[in-house]
């Protein structure tokens, strides 16, 4: 046993003791141990995806060293590491991008509470991609949420009091399906730990005992999860707890907290029951179904919106449905495209909510359309960045959105029939409604404005200078962005080896 | 598929109608705190089926009161464990929901949800 190997077990008490220290320090120190304890969990979870990828295979670490049906058990391999060390990347430049903001919007004397919410949302998103166990994942998706509603209301306003309302709401029907599934799982097999039951799963399907309840445990399962993660027609808190929560939550919680519940359904799939299983029981067909409405009618509520965080959070609701129907074509290629598309839509939307708060602070925090006109020559650095996020959303070469919807049609023709079609339409359309309103904002940004207006309503130039922070991340994002559109292929191979060991 | 089972296990099929219960209330209800105690009906629900698959007829919880017993004096203690971590977990969220009702009580002096949205829509913010 090497020393790296305890490191996700760190990782995960690192941040979660952190969060608890945070709350009996100041808002200052609060956010620079914040910032430290991200920086060092990134850096073991790299030395973890090094060890993994040079031992190519995966691990079980025991915790507290009780074997088997008894301890409980933490899961390493190349997939997890990969994720676990792009989920502290974007939170860390979450969390830079976003500290102007935070510093204006969160009184000073609850700053620190943010910094116990981001670090315990953090540990709940590692413990959710390292553990093993069914019930210790239900404990931490439950984490997950209460801090991601602390991350909405932490800036105190009607709207974001209502949507963190709406989200616990939503959240709390999600995780009552997802723990019944649990139990239903537990008393037919009688085990808690992931590969224990798979073993016995596989025993139930081989005899076709409790075929109709393995079946409504996968669904409810399936279903908890999507309802948790806001796919398509779930999605009734998203715009609200996106559009006017700040900045940093808003970044985070559409790249990260969704994504973290939509790893444990690939976990569940794969680990748990069995992806065979799943596509013989056509559950898949579900998901794949509600994938396609959710691209298509994400993007018609984005062109109908007039603010342009509303309208990001909108376009979440496509990228989500993109994801659920890589799923749903039921092919590894699928379920890698989906896992492509989870690492460039964390990228992608980061970017794209912290450089519209760079246009709209260009604009006298205005959000609304009309009074973005000309806001990419008042903030130059801003501009380009939300032009890259928008041609990586609508899926231009160069830009990691490309590639992802290169894998999804590549997964969808070498596919059944009833399933290629509709995908492939599916994409088509849902392209060319992205760009309508992607390209609709970037010809806004870059339409010169009226001078007298501008001086009248007092927009100013918002120069790199002004906002170091803020422009340091907007630069990474976009180096992040085209890291991913360029080198996909190792990124890609890394996916599909790791979903190897990943059962 | 036939009603000797159901009736045989009436027990679950009781602690299901309460889990339709308690999710339909927390889905349907307009009023915030009917919601809550929709989703304390739901929760208990699940505990309650938990308690029944660790149930064991005829013998007893497993704590130690006098001297190590055989382990077929006990029930199975993992259903119950799970029960109490449940209760933890919903206890935090309960009372999550609870705070976060005091907060709109206040600020709109009214617990329908929808009310809420729409006067929040009237205001513009």
């Amino acid at each position: 046993m090497e020393f790296v190997q305890n490191f996700p077990f760190f990782s995960i008490l690192l941040s979660l003791f952190s969060g608890p220290l945070c709350s009996v320090i100041g808002g200052k120190a609060a956010r620079r141990i914040n910032l430290a304890v991200i920086t060092a969990i990134g850096a073991m979870s790299a030395a973890v995806l090094h060890f993994t990828i040079r031992t190519g295979e995966a691990y079980v670490y025991l915790m507290g060293h009780f074997p088997a049906p008894w301890g409980n058990e933490i899961r390493a391999g190349v997939l997890e590491a990969l994720m676990a060390l792009f989920f502290c990347v974007v939170m860390f430049l979450c969390m830079v991008g976003g500290s102007l903001e935070r510093s204006l919007e969160i009184e000073e004397s609850k700053e620190n509470l943010y910094y116990v919410m981001v670090n315990l949302l953090l540990s709940s998103l590692l413990a959710l991609i390292y553990t093993n166990d069914l019930f210790t994942a239900y404990v931490f998706v439950e984490i997950n949420t209460i801090s991601a509603c602390g991350l909405i209301m932490i800036r105190q306003n009607g709207r974001t009091i209502e949507a963190a309302t709406r989200y616990m709401i939503m959240s709390l029907l999600g995780s009552g399906l997802l723990l019944l599934g649990i139990c239903f799982l537990y008393d037919m097999t009688g085990h808690l730990l992931m590969s224990n039951i798979k073993e016995q799963v596989q025993i139930l399907h081989g005899t076709g005992d409790y075929h109709i309840p393995l079946l409504v445990t996968v669904s409810l399962m399936s279903v908890g999860i999507a309802i948790k993660s806001a796919l398509y027609p779930f999605h009734a808190w998203l715009p609200d707890a996106y559009g006017y929560s700040t900045l940093s939550s808003a970044a985070i919680l559409s790249s990260l907290v969704s994504k973290g519940y939509i790893f444990l359904l690939v976990k569940i799939f794969y680990r748990v029951i069995g992806f065979d299983i799943v596509r013989d029981s056509k559950i898949v067909n579900i998901l794949f179904a509600f994938g396609v409405v959710g691209m298509i009618m994400g993007s018609v509520s984005a062109i109908k919106e007039g603010n342009i965080r509303r309208m990001i959070a909108y376009s979440s609701v496509a990228q989500i449905g993109y994801i659920y129907m890589g799923f749903g074509i039921g092919t590894t290629a699928g379920v890698i495209a989906s896992l492509y598309h989870i690492l460039s839509h964390a990228a992608t939307k980061s970017l794209l909510f912290v450089s519209a708060s760079g246009i709209t602070d260009a604009s006298g925090d205005s959000t609304s359309f009309f009074d973005l006109t000309g806001a990419g020559y008042r903030n130059k650095l801003a501009g380009v960045a939300f032009t890259v996020g928008s041609l990586s959303m609508v899926g231009f070469p160069m830009f990691s959105g490309f590639i992802s919807k290169l894998l999804f049609a590549q997964a969808a023709v070498d596919s059944a029939y009833y399933k290629m079609l509709p995908a492939l339409i599916a994409l088509a359309v849902s392209t060319i409604l992205n760009a309508v309103y992607f390209m609709k904002t970037v010809i806004r940004i870059y339409t010169p404005a009226d001078r007298e207006e501008v001086s009248r309503r007092g927009f100013k130039n918002v120069t790199v200078a002004e906002q170091k922070a803020k422009s340091a991340a907007l630069v990474c994002f976009i180096v992040l962005n085209m890291a991913l559109g360029l080198c996909s292929e190792p990124i890609v191979r890394l996916l599909s080896e790791g979903l190897n060991m990943f059962a | 598929m036939n009603l000797a089972n159901l009736a045989n296990n009436y027990e679950e099929a009781i602690a299901m109608i309460l889990f339709g219960i308690g999710f339909s209330n927390l889905l349907l209800q307009k009023n915030l705190i009917r919601k809550i105690i929709g989703l304390n009906i739901m929760d208990t629900a699940v505990y309650l089926f938990l308690a029944l698959k660790g149930y064991i007829a005829g013998r007893k919880a497993p704590i130690v009161v006098d001297g190590v017993q055989s382990v077929k004096a006990y029930i199975n203690p993992i259903p119950s464990g799970l029960v109490l971590t449940g209760i933890v977990v919903s206890v935090s969220v309960s009372a999550l929901m609870l705070a976060l009702t005091i907060r709109l009580y206040r600020r709109y002096h009214t617990l329908d949800l929808d009310e809420i949205t729409t006067r929040l829509k009237k205001e513009g913010l």
